[in-house]
């Protein structure tokens, strides 16, 4: 069980996408996936052991790092990656729900299970909202969580059992702060292709019921 | 996910390149990502740990390896391939937009689609020529960029592409000017020189296969003003010039006949 199985899962939304849809799915997959598999991983790597306090007294690192790192940005990343992901799976379902309900009754119910209309529709539009949503979530729980996306060199500590206030040294922190920015870009991105797909939708849909109405008054 | 899922995606497109496109495919997945997962992960995996500075002062050692490494070499390189992958997806897209459509036309039934079975659009090859041309084009233009970019920054950051084996440090909170001993300079500096060299190469392909597609396009132009044949005016001429000596010669042979018979 690893990243392979999500992008396997995201895959088979792929087929169900409208064309923004599918460009999502690319920066998902190769700017924020790929990114944290093969270059954001590393650097947290060792980020407890490289964390230094100026100080030998036994247990004031263990404290000040729980006190300044309660959940570690990349944790907070690749569940951000999970939750993000995640309401696609609620289109697959529908689809296979309708698939189901086609073989169960033995006759053609929908022009086509996977076209986006009616039921789909809707569910499409719920998992586009709670995309973005999560997505707006995870970056203010970001912002609150490490006080902006900035990382700082030195921060002080006074936690017991630290006898005083210590200087302790963060790790690699400007190369965690350019992912860091990274990772917001690509978030915002996120955003503003699921924003866009929303806008499509309401816009097409619109001009439907528009384009109906107007030709029953004309009839 | 890893760099597998990449040359996946990577490998759809190759068959829709040129040559010298096969070939920059083929040098990025040997010479540069393979090495990078096979050899320079390696090389630069115990950097900070192995990065030594002349003090027992806590927190020098981690302000100096971040004031000289603000982004370290491995992270640069990989952000470099995947966003120097990336422009290649736009053919890969346009490429499935196209398929699609066709496979569409298909469905419907329409006459003027000349496929025989939804297999054989999946399979198919498409040249490079109409928006095609311009969607490929385009993307080994943003290809160049981003390999110019990454190489500038490389140069900037790190002032040239040599790995020093000492370098000297007056951050605070170390005391005064320390010594900090980079671990295993000589090989970085080989490997640094190597992912240059390739990514030059890989600059110098995409130049070429600039050109090649310019001159391709331009040659067929001319051939299509060139060729009479597809000259829809030129056709009216000649056609209407015809007619009009037909129209002489059965007239003439109509007096004749006419004249004989009276």
């Amino acid at each position: 069980m690893s990243w392979g199985f999500l992008r396997d899962l995201l895959s088979g939304v792929n087929k169900y996408s409208t064309g923004i849809g599918r460009i999502w799915v690319a920066v998902v997959f190769i700017f924020r996936l790929l990114v944290y598999v093969a270059a954001a991983e590393n650097i947290w790597k060792y980020e407890h052991d490289e964390f230094e306090c100026n100080i030998k007294q036994p247990g004031c690192e263990n404290v000040c790092f729980d006190h300044f790192f309660p959940v570690s940005h990349i944790r907070l990343w690749a569940l951000q990656l999970i939750m993000v992901s995640t309401p696609s799976l609620l289109v697959v379902f529908h689809v296979a729900y309708r698939e189901n309900r086609e073989k169960h009754y033995n006759q053609k119910l929908y022009k086509s299970p996977g076209q986006i209309d009616g039921g789909l529709l809707c569910t499409y539009l719920i998992s586009l909202i709670l995309k973005t949503g999560f997505e707006i979530v995870f970056l203010v729980l970001f912002y609150k969580l490490y006080n902006g996306f900035k990382v700082p060199r030195l921060v002080k500590c006074d936690m017991r059992p630290c006898p005083s206030t210590v200087d302790c040294y963060i790790s690699k922190p400007t190369e965690k702060m350019i992912f860091l920015y990274f990772l917001v870009a690509t978030s915002c991105l996120c955003i503003v292709l699921n924003l866009s797909e929303l806008s499509y939708f309401i816009f097409k849909y619109s001009i439907k019921c528009y384009l109906k109405r107007y030709n029953k008054k004309c009839q | 996910m890893d760099w597998g899922a990449l040359q996946t995606i990577l490998g759809g497109v190759n068959k829709h390149s040129t040559s010298i496109g096969k070939i920059w495919l083929t040098v990025l997945f040997i010479f540069r990502i393979m090495i990078l997962v096979v050899a320079a992960e390696r090389v630069w995996g115990d950097e900070q740990d192995d990065f030594i500075c002349n003090t027992l002062q806590p927190g020098c050692k981690n302000v100096c390896y971040d004031h000289f490494f603000p982004i370290s070499h491995i992270r640069l390189w990989a952000l470099q391939l995947i966003f120097v992958s990336t422009p290649a997806l736009l053919v890969a897209m346009h490429v499935a937009y196209r398929r699609h459509e066709k496979k569409r036309q298909f469905r419907k039934g329409d006459q003027k689609c000349e496929y025989k079975d939804i297999e054989e659009i999946r399979k198919q090859r498409f040249h490079i020529e109409g928006s095609l041309w311009w969607t490929y084009t385009s993307s080994i233009f943003f290809r160049l960029v981003f390999e110019a970019v990454f190489m500038y920054a490389f140069y900037f950051m790190y002032d040239g592409f040599r790995m020093p084996r000492l370098m000297k440090c007056n951050a605070w909170p170390c005391p005064n000017t320390v010594d900090c001993f980079v671990s295993r300079p000589t090989e970085k500096t080989v490997f640094t020189i190597f992912m240059i060299a390739v990514s030059s190469i890989c600059i110098l392909l995409n130049v070429a296969e600039l050109c090649y597609l310019v001159t391709k396009f331009f040659l067929r132009r001319s051939k299509k003003a060139g060729n009479p044949k597809h000259h829809p005016n030129h056709e009216n001429k000649e056609e209407t010039k015809q007619n009009e000596m037909n129209e002489l010669i059965s007239d003439s042979c109509q007096n004749t006949v006419i004249g004989f018979s009276s």
